[in-house]
């Protein structure tokens, strides 16, 4: 198949396309999913921004 | 090749590339920027920035020159690149490590496992294996880059690596992980366009897809004549099971470097660079992409050499003869012999940025390392975190560049030991962080007495295997030959060619689940704070 010589290398051709397609389709899908921060994830960042002024205030 | 061509793209490139350095500076207001960069990074930046990181020069010229050898069955590590350095490296690993980097405050790669499982020494023995360890992966990088500029713009080879090493090391000590990640997208957009055009072109040249391959086909006797005896069955497939080429072909290139990949420091700190899930989702797509257009096309158009050399009046031989018998040399002979003078411009200009995005992250790595990890946890340090980082980077650096240069020039086999220097860190840094990393994602029941245990078990099987078993490092390293007289104590047997990670990291992935069995799991507070939010 495509000229190569034996299945094994064939198949690594395709499966080398196929994962570089899985990869976009998935990229595609998901391209608005998971963008809006968790309230969790909001609490957790300004506590890491009030960390980070303490530290910089300190120095 | 013309001198005035050539160097004016250099300037071009390495003019925005300083400006990117600098936009980087402009915008690092903070620790956190420097080392996260502020944990905002736009997907694409993000996703280039790892994929430039991950291909270094040596992926292109030295596996391109390797597919050469062993012939197209060494896509698998391309599909692996993919699959698992991009799909599971990014859907599995990421998005955890981005949330628990969050939740931990954690800052490096070292940070976070020590964190998670709340020991300081863990996160300084970590950050120490990386500060003593990385140095010879950058050498190799190093080195490879500056052989490239020393051959291409016909200077000294150390005063081109001196320069070299520093335009990066300004750029990475002003302008942080900011100033590290815009030029990383830069470089790796420039490494998208050349390595295109090398396919597209090559195809043409060579009548078509299926006509190419089919041509490469027709060698395999060719092949066999010359390389049968140690298992290989032509370019297009793959080698004899058992053989001598099958192990090394199956366990150091693709397993080595293709599992290795989701538990480097470098690359699993820009995880903990976007702002939410989204960026990553978005990140997959274009990853999987680029790293199909650089291992991808590196190894089809390496292997495809060989139908240009045999049919090219001047050579008539396969690529490893047409280049002397140099495999690094088989790709730059191609992109000289095959295309016109633009187009190794362009090439050159790609190779050098590989070359610069991996330095670039791997110098900011080792300076995290050292500054913020081993320096900052275990001494206690006081003072500016962004000085002690900035001067453990310098530190680093300077050991890098002293490798490079001092390595080849007063060590017979030092050549040898620095050309297996990505290998040896790529294994070293999959046995002793994977398991744990896997578990500080996964697992609620590893302890630290397993992470701990599993770090020394790996790291010690790793690097004993490295000293004294796999023959292309114990026999440049000497220590073998010195205390036993003989330069592998497996001598005479397969064991010799088979990668320390197919030993280590089973062996650490038991130890670890063994001694967690048989300590105390972590309090419920400790774990409830790392896995907020991870459902």
């Amino acid at each position: 198949m495509l000229g190569l010589g034996d299945f094994w290398v064939a198949l690594v051709y395709i499966l080398c396309i196929a994962s570089a397609l899985l990869c976009l389709v998935y990229g595609v899908l998901n391209w608005n999913r998971g963008g809006e921060p968790s309230p969790l994830e909001i609490k957790e960042g300004a506590r890491w921004k009030k960390e980070e002024q303490k530290i910089e205030d300190k120095l | 090749m013309n001198i005035m061509l050539l160097s004016t793209i250099v300037l071009v490139y390495l003019f925005i590339t300083g400006y990117l350095g600098f936009l980087g500076y402009r915008r690092t207001k903070n620790a956190t920027d420097y080392m996260v960069a502020g944990r905002t990074v736009h997907p694409y930046i993000m996703a280039l920035s790892y994929g430039a990181t991950f291909i270094s020069t040596s992926a292109i010229v030295g596996f391109g020159g390797a597919a050469a050898v062993f012939g197209m069955g060494i896509l698998y590590l391309t599909f692996l690149n993919i699959f698992m350095g991009i799909f599971v490296a990014f859907v599995f690993f990421g998005k955890r490590t981005r949330m628990m980097g969050l939740n931990l405050n954690a800052h490096t790669f070292p940070e976070l496992l020590g964190k998670r499982y709340d020991s300081v020494f863990l996160q300084g023995m970590s950050g120490l294996l990386i500060f003593l360890f990385m140095p010879i992966y950058t050498a190799v990088v190093l080195m490879g880059g500056a052989q490239f500029i020393a051959e291409v713009l016909q200077v000294n080879y150390n005063s081109a690596l001196f320069f070299f090493t520093v335009i990066i090391a300004i750029y990475v000590i002003m302008g942080g992980l900011k100033g590290v990640m815009y030029t990383d997208a830069f470089q790796g957009t420039l490494m998208f366009i050349g390595m295109l055009l090398l396919l597209v072109l090559t195809y043409v040249r060579l009548g078509g897809v299926t006509a190419a391959h089919q041509k490469l086909t027709d060698l395999s006797s060719a092949a066999v004549q010359i390389f049968g005896a140690k298992g290989h069955t032509g370019w297009t497939s793959f080698p004899k099971f058992g053989s001598i080429y099958w192990w090394e072909l199956v366990t150091t290139i693709v397993l080595g470097v293709g599992i290795g990949v989701l538990s480097q420091p470098q690359l699993a700190v820009r995880f903990m660079t976007v702002k939410s899930n989204r960026e990553l989702n978005r990140a997959v797509g274009v990853g999987g992409v680029f790293i199909l257009m650089m291992t991808g096309v590196a190894f089809t158009v390496g292997a495809l050499t060989n139908v240009y050399f045999v049919h090219h009046p001047e050579f008539q031989k396969i690529s490893l003869l047409a280049a002397g018998k140099n495999v690094e040399k088989i790709i730059p002979l191609y992109i000289n012999k095959a295309f016109p003078q633009w187009f190794t411009a362009v090439f050159m200009v790609t190779l050098l940025a590989a070359a610069m995005s991996t330095l670039s992250s791997q110098f900011h790595t080792m300076g995290t390392s050292a500054g913020r990890d081993v320096y900052e946890s275990w001494f206690k340090g006081k003072g500016n975190t962004l000085i002690i980082t900035k001067v453990a980077m310098l530190i680093t650096i300077l050991i890098s560049l002293f490798l490079a240069w001092g390595l080849p020039a007063f060590f017979e086999g030092g050549t040898a030991i620095i050309a297996r220097g990505t290998a040896i860190f790529f294994g070293l840094c999959s046995a002793a962080f994977l398991p744990m990393f896997i578990g500080a994602l996964y697992s609620k029941r590893i302890t630290k007495a397993g992470a701990l245990w599993g770090f020394w078990a790996g790291f010690l099987s790793s690097l004993l295997w490295t000293l004294f078993i796999h023959l292309k490092e114990s026999q440049p390293l000497l220590l073998c030959k010195t205390l036993f007289g003989k330069d592998s104590l497996a001598a005479g047997t397969n064991w010799t060619v088979v990668d320390p990670l197919v030993v280590s990291l089973p062996l650490a992935i038991v130890v670890t689940i063994v001694a967690s069995r048989f300590s105390r799991p972590p309090g419920d507070k400790h774990l409830n704070q790392c896995f907020k939010g991870i459902e």
